[in-house]
């Protein structure tokens, strides 16, 4: 993989190199550096096993159960991770189609996820079918823009969640895609599609002002980019503040590296989608200081 | 956070730093994707509690039904695709007789949706796994009575996205500015006083994909046939599996 670096200004990067002695210094006083990983996947669409070897587009790739040893030796090496999935767990192998995504549930909680939000096929058994598998899930579900008050779903799905990691406040939300049109009404029933931008704004005010988080992710089912109005996750980070991650998902998109762009208020704004099927295993690892050490926006990013 | 404030306190008696930032920030971001391939070895237990549930599907999965001389992609070609091309073709032949046998009315076409199309084909054995990647999704048959005013806003609605949506019994074929030159159905222009009958998805008759001409219907004639079991029996018809790109949709080049 190519890397790059983006250093947001040129005092950041002197700053950068004045760190090494301060670091010197204050590491005998202080707590050290802290370290976050997010590990993430979406749209892996009920694909257990890995591609045949015989493919004719993904020779031999994905399978959980290779996922899990990468996660584990991931977790091995940095215990500070957090493992998050995008939506569209179900559907796409005989395995949803036989079980109704009861081992997808199962095998998300032997990996230890700690949370996914839900993409639209994971209503394709309807939202009844969704409820049923529930109880294999040990890890959250996590939806700020579906309303599933009169569902059966009420009550089950967090509108957020904070983890907190090493002394790190991590603050978790998911959005959803308008599922008028992708799909049908008996499917997702009284369940209210919210607006993703205005619940965006809403929620990340929250997490950053209130409760005080020093991440913010959001779990996107969106989409990565349309060229129409439709709200994409590019749009999204444009149009908001104070979210520093997100993991998307719906359009199956590949990226050769996480997207970087500027929020509403100019500030840098990762967004990463790991194609599907568990191709790939997404990682974005974050290292904060101090905050007086640098400037506030001296951060670098290498992707 | 309260640990920080300590320390910047502790700090600033010591005399390094004031103690006017009591936060932390991201000082570092790296990002990457890591490919699951099959140098990563797998998990032992793991593969043990999947195995019994892939050894029951496996034993339904692996019949052999018919033999695919070519790999099909719905990526193969623009407007109409092999792979496209054999998904209408045999909606129109399993769902002919049995809409004539029940309504006494002939099928006049088929569409379906580019986005429905969910696997490639390779190259080799066709089994029933390959029914379930190319329509891993539940989805019936269903046909529909559209007037021609209906078929018109069918036709122009592939016109506007100039995709390749899967279609039979039909033609249409562009101008290079895009504009209809000829929408045929069965061979004839289409007459306003008309009804014609239509094979679709129930996914796309209930407003999938915007193809709201779907739900101008006065009925909805349920085939109770999911497309996936449409799509094995006619593996199970066939020998070999071949199809290509024709002209039933083409956009006429400069």
């Amino acid at each position: 993989m190519k890397r790059r670096t983006f250093i947001q200004n040129t005092t950041a990067a002197g700053v950068f190199t004045g760190i090494g002695g301060l670091g010197l210094l204050s590491s005998s006083f202080a707590s050290p550096a802290k370290h976050i990983t997010i590990l993430h996947t979406n749209d892996v669409h009920s694909h257990i096993e890995p591609f045949p070897a015989d493919d004719a587009k993904y020779p031999n790739l994905g399978g959980v159960s290779r996922r899990y040893t990468l996660i584990e030796s991931i977790r091995k090496e940095n215990p500070n991770t957090l493992l998050l999935d995008a939506g569209d767990i179900f559907q796409g192998t005989p395995f949803f189609n036989f079980y109704g995504g009861e081992l997808e549930f199962k095998l998300m909680s032997k990996l230890n996820y700690d949370a996914a939000t839900l993409g639209n096929h994971d209503f394709d058994n309807g939202i009844d079918g969704l409820n049923a598998q529930l109880p294999h899930a040990e890890f959250s579900f996590i939806s700020s823009n579906y309303d599933f008050k009169n569902t059966v779903l009420d009550g089950k799905v967090k509108n957020y969640q904070i983890y907190t990691k090493d002394g790190v406040k991590i603050g978790v939300f998911g959005l959803g895609i308008e599922l008028d049109g992708l799909v049908s009404k008996k499917n997702y029933k009284e369940t209210k599609y919210l607006n993703p931008v205005e619940i965006a704004q809403e929620i990340t005010q929250k997490l950053k002002q209130e409760e005080q988080c020093d991440l913010v992710i959001c779990l996107s089912h969106l989409g990565y980019k349309y060229d129409s109005d439709k709200i994409d996750d590019l749009k999204l980070a444009e149009q908001t503040k104070d979210i520093d991650l997100i993991i998307g998902g719906h359009t199956h998109t590949f990226l050769e590296k996480p997207t970087v762009t500027n929020n509403l208020e100019g500030k840098k704004v990762l967004i990463n989608q790991t194609g599907w099927a568990g191709i790939n295993l997404g990682r974005i690892d974050f290292y904060l200081d101090e905050q007086n050490n640098i400037s506030a926006d001296g951060m670098a990013i290498e992707v | 956070m309260k640990k920080i404030v300590f320390f910047l306190c502790t700090l600033s008696i010591i005399g390094f730093h004031s103690c006017k930032e009591k936060s932390i920030a991201i000082s570092k971001i790296e990002g990457k994707e890591i490919k699951i391939t099959d140098s990563i070895t797998s998990n032992k237990d793991l593969d043990e509690f999947i195995k019994p549930y892939s050894d029951r599907i496996e034993e339904e999965m692996s019949t052999t039904l018919a033999y695919a001389p070519k790999a099909l992609s719905k990526s193969d070609a623009k407007f109409n695709t092999p792979i496209g091309n054999m998904e209408a073709d045999a909606v129109m032949e399993l769902l002919s007789p049995i809409l004539f046998n029940r309504t006494q009315h002939n099928l006049d076409g088929v569409l379906l949706n580019y986005g429905g199309i969910r696997s490639s084909i390779n190259k080799g054995n066709i089994t029933t796994k390959t029914g379930y990647n190319i329509m891993p999704f539940e989805n019936e048959a269903v046909v529909v009575r559209l007037n021609g005013e209906a078929m018109q806003e069918l036709f122009n609605y592939l016109a506007e996205h100039q995709t390749a949506h899967p279609i039979a019994g039909m033609q249409l074929i562009l101008n290079t500015n895009g504009s209809i030159k000829k929408a045929l159905v069965k061979g004839n222009p289409i007459k306003k006083d008309r009804i014609y009958y239509i094979a679709t998805n129930d996914y796309l008759q209930k407003g999938g994909d915007h193809m709201d001409f779907l739900s101008k219907t006065d009925t909805v004639i349920n085939m109770n046939y999911k497309l996936r079991n449409l799509f094995i029996d006619y593996f199970k018809k066939k020998d070999t599996i071949a199809p290509v790109k024709d002209d039933r949709f083409i956009k006429l080049e400069e």
